[in-house]
């Protein structure tokens, strides 16, 4: 658990992060949007102490992060940003190895931790392992800066638009391993971007940031339903309201029993996607199919259009 | 022009120059239009090789010297404590590349008497400036994204400086000795008004004796060792590029 209490930041008596105070539950995705200049940036790079709090504290399962030397801190907590940071003169494997190299792991447990984390991103140890970055494409050095951020099994994960640097066909990849990473680690992750879609799309909880301020944190679906403040609105968008509350939803929750004619979707696809399928097929109804492909019934157009529209 | 052959040209190079320091007398029929008819057209006071290795280890001291300081230097004025120094200190290293070597020998002297040692001071000086500018760019310019995954994965400021800054600023640091003991190999020669035992004696002697041989001698010899050792740091300073990643 991270609490964020009453936080501050000032630069030359400009206020940058302007008493914050927030709590991230643990095993959570976090995501925290904002204009360029809100403070997003600022106040997770207070987690990490990357920079130093003006006033206030941060507490990371009760102990306050200043109780220990900011390296020390560092290393115990992941941290993913923007056009990777890989090491040049290292190689894949180096980069992975880098925190538990500080923290002096044995070899043997170093070298199974990177293949374990490289087979996770799906990228083979052998080939790549002794790779240097510049030989992977941008892609690939993102995966890999992320898996040396979660190289020591830190319990926090710290990422700043991590994602900002990839075309959108390797993002959307790329978020999918994240969730999946995610699971798989139990990490608490908190994000930072200014892309509303992957916000929607990764967070459990949206804190949204406005002049160093949190102007409202909350579930995705309370933000489309209740706005804070009209900054909040024009960040969701006006036009897209609707259909950020279907992103969020999986088809399974809008699912009913009964019988459709044709290609089924899958219960954990979200109801944005079932909509565009109703759409594009012109039909009125979708078969459901639970994962394993048992069938669970329909979802019709109707029971989506009523979910898409303002809640009451 | 095809890529092996500034390869086979620098080793036909090196190959001549090892054959005239073993064996100068074989090349006296090349030597001999040059002089007078009784003059002697190898150098006769002393031998070549020896002279070129003096030269060589004169060289060799004084960069290292200059490459420990001029490196230290900036490592010291990029740190955070050491901000204040680096005006200082760059006009400082600037005023040792102002000052003309030969005034620097001329003033060494008297202080620490003939010989080799106020050619290296001389020589320290002038080297100082390429390697320090060097250094200080490398260090001054390494990608933002980087060191912040640095400082990120919780690197204390000396591990930083050991296991990122330096091995990135590696290349063009190799760069600015490159610069500076060409520089160094051409200046030492003047040592040789002050007594240090260079390859300025045999240009000195033939300068004093009307013995054109001997001037073209010392200079080629000279001219060789710099071509020859500005390829090879070139080499090591791709060699190190392409291992970072930042060619």
């Amino acid at each position: 658990m991270i609490e964020i209490d009453a936080i501050t930041k000032r630069y030359d008596g400009v206020t940058v992060v302007d008493n914050v105070s927030m709590v991230i539950e643990p095993r959570t995705v976090t995501v925290v949007v904002g204009t360029s200049g809100s403070g997003k940036t600022t106040l997770i790079r207070m987690i990490n102490r990357l920079v130093e709090a003006s006033e206030g504290a941060i507490r990371l399962d009760g102990e306050d992060n200043r109780s220990i030397p900011g390296y020390e801190l560092r290393r115990r907590i992941g941290y993913a940003i923007q056009g990777h940071g890989l090491f040049p003169h290292r190689t894949v494997a180096q980069n992975i190895a880098t925190v538990p190299g500080l923290l002096g792991w044995t070899k043997a447990r170093t070298d199974a931790k990177v293949e374990e984390l490289l087979t996770l991103f799906q990228l083979d140890p052998k080939t790549f392992g002794p790779r240097y970055p510049h030989e992977l494409s941008g892609g690939q050095q993102q995966r890999v800066g992320v898996a040396r951020a979660l190289a020591a099994e830190p319990n926090v994960l710290l990422m700043d638009e991590p994602f900002g640097a990839l075309d959108p066909i390797i993002r959307a990849k790329a978020q999918e391993d994240l969730l999946a990473i995610q699971k798989h680690f139990g990490t608490t992750i908190v994000l930072v971007t200014h892309d509303m879609n992957e916000a929607f799309h990764l967070a459990d909880k949206i804190a949204v940031m406005d002049k160093g301020r949190v102007v409202q944190y909350g579930p995705p679906a309370e933000l489309v339903r209740a706005p804070a403040t009209p900054f909040v609105e024009t960040l969701i968008g006006d036009a897209e309201r609707p259909f950020r509350l279907l992103s969020i939803a999986k088809t399974g929750a809008a699912a009913e029993p009964g019988e459709a004619e044709g290609e089924p979707i899958r219960e954990d696809r979200s109801q944005q996607e079932a909509l565009a399928d109703l759409i594009w097929s012109g039909r009125d109804a979708l078969p459901v199919i639970s994962r394993n492909g048992v069938p669970m019934g329909r979802v019709t157009l109707d029971a989506i259009l009523k979910r898409a529209a303002r809640p009451r | 022009m095809r890529a092996w052959v500034p390869a086979i040209l620098r080793g036909l190079l090196l190959l001549v120059l090892i054959a005239f320091l073993v064996s100068p007398g074989s090349f006296e029929p090349l030597l001999k239009p040059l002089v007078q008819p009784n003059a002697p057209a190898i150098y006769n006071q002393g031998s070549l090789l020896s002279l070129t290795l003096l030269h060589l280890r004169t060289v060799l001291i004084a960069t290292l010297a200059a490459t420990i300081i001029a490196v230290l230097l900036a490592i010291l004025v990029t740190r955070p404590f050491g901000a204040e120094f680096l005006a200082l200190s760059r006009s400082l290293v600037n005023i040792g590349q102002t000052f003309p070597p030969v005034a620097v020998l001329a003033l060494a002297v008297p202080a620490v008497g003939f010989g080799e040692k106020p050619t290296l001071i001389a020589l320290f000086l002038y080297g100082l400036l390429p390697i320090f500018e060097n250094t200080l760019t490398a260090l001054t310019n390494l990608p933002r994204s980087v060191m912040e995954a640095a400082r990120g994965s919780g690197m204390t400021p000396l591990q930083r400086l050991i296991q990122v800054e330096l091995p990135l600023s590696l290349p063009v640091v190799v760069a600015g000795i490159r610069l500076s003991v060409v520089i160094s190999l051409a200046t030492a020669t003047i040592g040789s008004t002050v007594a240090a035992k260079t390859l300025g004696e045999v240009i000195i002697a033939g300068l004093q004796s009307n013995n054109l041989a001997f001037v073209l001698q010392g200079g080629l010899i000279v001219g060789a060792l710099a071509v020859l050792i500005y390829d090879g740091l070139s080499a090591v300073e791709a060699m190190i590029a392409r291992r970072t990643g930042a060619a």
